[in-house]
């Protein structure tokens, strides 16, 4: 595993590494493309994008999705935007600053050579997806329309209203679907991943279940690609689609494939907050409300009164105090904690004094309703619908959520994991973001990573593989399958007392505690015991219902349960080991007087990837050490 | 607050169905109304009876997962509302409330309230792209669109896929999420050269699905969460029909670039 | 002919033979209300004008002849619209073989809704007008070529014109959602006229419908004699 572990990082400056890797990698002849089958798992914007560009090149390709449909897939839920290096509204951006921007926004704990890959590869992006008739906004010219985005100076983040992630997937739902109208792309819609199968040390071939008859079956290939999100639902609650789960990463992961970061979590800074103990998801709106509303709260503990009747003198706009310059727009990491901050100190507002305000009167005062109407106006209007109040109105109450995962499966700079032969793209790898994301990268990352760094990089991995025929006969599968299918029968047989539901709010509000927003190693240690106790408890006493061999929703929802539990373990232990704070991994004992997180880039520089040994048994840490050729790491400063 | 509910169960597409009452009580204005079937659910897994089966997974309106007949209406009473987002402070105390599945011939029941909108995807794959192989995009402002075509692009591209439309038709018409997605894409620079073909070609396949006829009662208009409006439906027939008599085909064939 | 093969093929395409068809009948029944107007200025240019509907076109075309091609294109109009209207309710009827409950509408019209069965009301009628003023079989004074005293005759009879007046607002109900659903069919749409196009269509239908009522209104009130 650690010869598994080298990053491959092209020699060569910065500048050229991918241009240079791209005219060295081998390639796949034509003729021959057709001959090699790739799985796509997941149809998001990384995994529509790679499945559309791979069938395009002329592989034969199958693509799975848990949802009814490929465009119901999460990045559909993406508000704010995607970013680009197109320098369109000449305020001094160009491919190095996103790239150090998107560096630094993650604390310096990525992999410098993919960060400018995808600075570089923004562009094309923006460029592609225009082509494919995504309407992004515009202005009178004709010309596109940009904005600017928390935690950075330019303006570079293109919009498709508040709907961008919706635009941009279905783009790449249409590339998929025009490819699996041709018969290029075979569709597999509600079939849920549930293993990986390696044969002879490659990824051969995945073990899906089919949602509506219950029935398993077996995908053979030359490569499999997972492109299957994040993990943020661990939380339970968390702005994520309910469907979203670790299942198809964890089970490569106990195949052999390393887990990087996995307690790199973040937590946005702008959801709703919760109204009760039936709170099923949070909703997160979008970031893009902080370049205008303000945030704050009273100055003084348990201020009863309500927003409008605070006078100025007696709000608090914390962050404007705290970090004058970039204000209300700092990165996520550092708005939530000091939102949490806010709220622990007890002048939170709202029921349970679980937010904070986000205030849009001096912004309604300066630009008119209708600007601030046209900005954000379907966010104000689903503001008004899930709460009953009016922002326009009343000031909006925003508390952090579970949002994303920087953490995911390891890669290389070709995007395969340990496993060779098993790509992981999007939010599902580790690879960009480092220790925390900026906003509007993760639309960028997913569609660089599916439309134009995946189908390269996987030609260099086939041309050169030598892969044994292999059916889903073979012993392997047969075996993979057989034990999938006692995982389920085990699920069925325990018909205890309590849903799968109940063990997941209680496992999320452990995670939330001990592992959430700001950590300690007491609360850790704890967390790793309870964790293994409820997990005993889940096996015991879990009550699922019904039969294998049916639509079972609450079978689907057990066995994700079932692996968020296994690899709640893990992430307790890699925030247990990395003694520093850096980006939203915050370490309580590891911060500066002014209450900053303090990285340690002598002892903790590296990528933490995590070798599987048995559940419950210590994983073994493996370490990529991170080399900045060009940028020199520096403490972050919003101030 | 106490509801009484009023739930379609059937158990796969081949058995027939009917409404099962169910009394609830402790539900919270607060909850949406997906959450209210959550705590059903959850009673049922108490009682040990199966669990009502339904759509879901966003549930902040925009995957197009969500979708069943609340009182009559798809998605509920309340106007550019999905069935997520539809909160029960907009329901009296007491109330009964009756839940059925979309009902068309093209979207048959899965299990419950579960129906199968693969039509839809069918639809798309028909001709609802352009054609764009990555890597042979133009720059991105080399074609300017003008703000209200990209406007109105927006508006028609919103949809989400739910399938309210065909459910509120009582022709269970398909024409608004046709109508949408042909709009959306004829509406911009990058849409016209497939522009004949792509309407032709989904509106065949909408037909062979078996939707219905539009019988312009508008209905679909009102029951669309997003609040697609029934213009784009004028603008699909006209596409249609100009492309019915001007557009030429071009010769059936492999993909070019593909050989 | 191909491509009119391929429309009549699909049930957009159908959508559109109706559309046309039912402008074709819609201009009609705006050229039948013209005429019967006339009917205001006394016998003698009332008959007249009768007449002249069969003398029209001379010296190109004999006696009747222009009137025929008219009937036939008429025919033809109402033979396409039943027929587009049966394949367009039949694949409504196929596409949700199991109903709702209940289902509620908020944005559909009354007219909307009963324009299958207004269309067979008006059927239904139009074989009986044809009957009383075209061949005189249930008029109770048939005179050949004395329409005006036809139409009197009628009319007089207050049950006749009652269901005249029915039938009329049927008529106005199926030209309201027709006019504006013909617009929507045949895509004639611009963004900025779209909320006057349901206007337009009221506004047509009531002068029609209004058009029609007065002529046995008029008769029973004693204006014409």
């Amino acid at each position: 595993m650690t010869s598994a572990l080298n990053a491959r990082v092209p020699a060569g400056s910065l500048e050229t590494k991918w241009t240079r890797h791209r005219s060295e990698i081998r390639l796949v002849a034509p003729a021959n493309k057709p001959k090699h089958h790739i799985l796509v798992v997941g149809s998001g914007l990384a995994g529509a994008s790679a499945a559309a560009s791979l069938a395009e090149l002329g592989y034969g390709v199958s693509c799975f999705c848990f949802q009814d449909s490929p465009r119901r897939a999460h990045s559909i839920a993406a508000q704010g935007g995607i970013n680009a290096a197109k320098n369109y509204q000449n305020d001094g951006d160009s491919i190095f600053r996103l790239f150090y921007d998107t560096l630094k926004g993650g604390d310096f704990r990525a992999r410098e050579a993919n960060v400018y890959r995808l600075a570089e590869l923004s562009v094309n992006i923006i460029d592609q997806c225009v082509a494919q008739g995504v309407p992004f906004a515009r202005e009178y010219g004709g010309l596109l329309a940009n904005r600017s985005f928390g935690g950075v100076q330019v303006s570079r983040t293109f919009y498709a209203r508040g709907q961008t992630g919706q635009q941009l997937l279905l783009g790449a739902y249409q590339a998929l679907s025009r490819q699996i109208g041709r018969g290029k792309v075979r569709m597999y819609s509600r079939h849920e991943m549930l293993d990986l199968v390696v044969l002879d040390g490659a990824a051969r071939g995945i073990v899906v279940r089919d949602l509506v008859s219950g029935r398993l079956s077996s995908h053979v290939a030359d490569a499999v690609v997972l492109a299957t999100g994040g993990y943020s639902n661990i939380y339970y609650l968390s702005t994520n689609a309910k469907g979203c789960n670790v299942t198809a990463i964890w089970r490569a992961h106990k195949r052999g494939a390393a887990f990087a970061n996995p307690c790199f979590t973040q937590i946005h800074p702008t959801c709703i907050p919760p109204t009760g103990h039936h709170q099923a998801k949070l909703t997160l709106m979008s970031e893009s409300l902080r370049n205008d509303g303000r945030i704050w709260v009273p100055r003084s503990r348990g201020d009863g009164r309500a927003p409008n009747e605070v006078p100025d003198a007696e709000r608090d706009y914390y962050l404007e105090r705290l970090y004058p310059s970039y204000g209300n727009l700092v990165p996520r990491d550092v708005a939530s904690r000091r939102a949490k901050e806010v709220c622990d100190e007890g002048r939170g507002v709202g029921p349970g004094g679980h937010g904070v305000y986000l205030d849009f009167r001096d912004a309604i005062a300066r630009h008119g309703r209708h600007v601030i109407a046209e900005r954000y106006g379907n966010l104000f209007e689903m503001y008004e619908r899930i709460t009953g109040e009016d922002p326009y109105q009343v000031p909006m109450r925003i508390y952090p959520a579970p949002h994303y995962t920087m953490g995911g499966l390891w890669v290389d700079y070709n995007l395969m994991s340990a496993i060779p032969g098993l790509f992981v793209i999007g939010e599902a790898n580790f690879s960009e973001h480092g220790a925390n994301r900026l906003g509007a990268s993760a639309l960028m990352q997913g569609l660089a990573d599916g439309y134009f760094i995946l189908p390269y990089t996987i030609g260099d991995y086939l041309a050169q593989a030598k892969l044994a025929p292999a059916d889903a006969s073979h012993a392997a599968f047969r075996q993979v399958e057989r034990e999938v299918d006692e995982r389920v029968q085990k699920l069925l047989a325990a018909q205890g007392r309590r849903s799968a539901d109940q063990f997941h709010r209680e496992l999320g509000r452990l995670m939330w505690d001990h592992c959430g927003m700001s950590r300690n190693a007491a609360g850790l240690r704890q967390a790793v015991e309870r964790v293994r106790a409820l997990r005993q408890e889940f096996w015991e006493d879990v009550y699922v219902g019904g039969v294998g061999a049916d639509f079972n929703q609450a079978l689907e929802h057990a066995g994700r349960v079932a692996d968020f539990f296994e690899f709640a373990e893990l992430m307790c232990h890699d925030a247990l080991h990395r003694e520093e704070s850096c980006g939203c991994h915050f370490r309580e004992e590891y911060q500066t007087p002014e209450g900053e997180a303090k990285r340690d880039d002598e002892r903790f520089g590296y990528v933490a990837a995590w070798e599987f040994t048995g559940v419950g048994n210590p994983p073994v840490l493996h370490k990529e050490p991170l080399t900045f050729e060009v940028v020199h790491p520096s403490q972050r400063s919003y101030k | 607050m106490d509801l009484t509910l009023h739930v379609w169960r059937q158990a796969g597409a081949a058995t027939a169905g009917r409404f099962v009452r169910y009394e609830l009580g402790d539900v919270s204005p607060d909850m949406s109304f997906l959450e209210v079937l959550d705590l059903l659910n959850q009673q049922l897994i108490g009682r040990r009876e199966e669990p009502v089966a339904f759509d879901h997974d966003c549930r902040e309106g925009i995957c197009g997962a969500c979708g069943m007949v609340i009182n009559g209406r798809p998605h509920g009473p309340r106007a550019a509302t999905t069935a997520c987002q539809l909160h029960m402070r907009h329901f009296p105390e007491g109330a009964e409330i009756w839940v059925e599945p979309w009902r068309a011939r093209a979207f048959p029941v899965v299990k419950d309230l579960v129906v199968d909108r693969s039509a839809f995807d069918r639809i798309i794959q028909a001709g609802g792209f352009i054609t764009a192989r990555a890597g042979s995009a133009p720059e991105a402002n080399a074609i300017p669109v003008p703000k209200g075509d990209a406007d109105r692009a927006m508006d028609a591209a919103a949809c989400i896929g739910c399938g309210a439309c065909v459910a509120a038709c009582p022709n269970a018409s398909a024409m608004l999420f046709v109508a949408a997605k042909v709009s959306h894409l004829g509406l911009l620079p990058q849409g016209q050269p497939e522009r004949a073909q792509r309407v032709l070609r989904m509106v065949e396949v909408m037909e062979a699905e078996g939707f219905g006829a539009c019988s312009n009662h508008g209905e679909c208009m009102a029951a669309c969460p997003k609040e697609i409006s029934i213009d784009f439906i004028a603008r699909l027939n006209r596409d249609y029909l100009t492309s019915v008599f001007r557009h030429q085909p071009s010769e059936e064939g492999p993909d070019p670039a593909e050989g | 002919m191909r491509r009119l093969l391929s429309l009549s093929r699909s049930v957009v395409g159908k959508k559109v033979i109706m559309a046309v068809s039912g402008l074709i009948l819609f201009l009609f029944v705006v050229g039948h209300l013209l005429g019967n107007l006339k009917v205001f200025e006394g016998a003698e240019k009332f008959n007249a004008y009768a007449e002249g509907l069969r003398t029209v076109g001379a010296p190109f075309f004999g006696r009747g002849q222009l009137l025929w091609i008219a009937r036939i294109a008429l025919l033809v109009s109402l033979v396409a619209h039943v027929w587009a209207a049966l394949g367009v309710t039949l694949a409504s009827r196929q596409a949700r073989p199991v109903g709702y409950r209940y289902l509620e509408t908020s944005e559909t019209t009354y007219a909307a809704r009963t324009m299958r069965w207004g269309g067979v009301l008006i059927f239904l009628y139009v074989v009986y007008h044809l009957l009383d003023f075209t061949f005189g079989r249930l008029n109770p004074s048939f005179e050949p070529g004395n329409v005006y005293h036809n139409v009197l005759a009628s009319f007089a009879r207050w049950p006749v014109s009652a269901v005249y007046i029915a039938a009329m607002l049927v008529l106005g109900l199926h030209v309201y959602h027709g006019a504006w659903s013909a617009l929507q069919t045949l895509g004639w749409h611009r963004p900025p006229t779209d909320r006057w196009r349901r206007g337009f269509a009221a506004a047509v239908a009531g002068v029609i419908a209004g058009g029609y009522i007065t002529i046995p209104v008029a008769v029973l009130a004693g204006v014409l004699r």
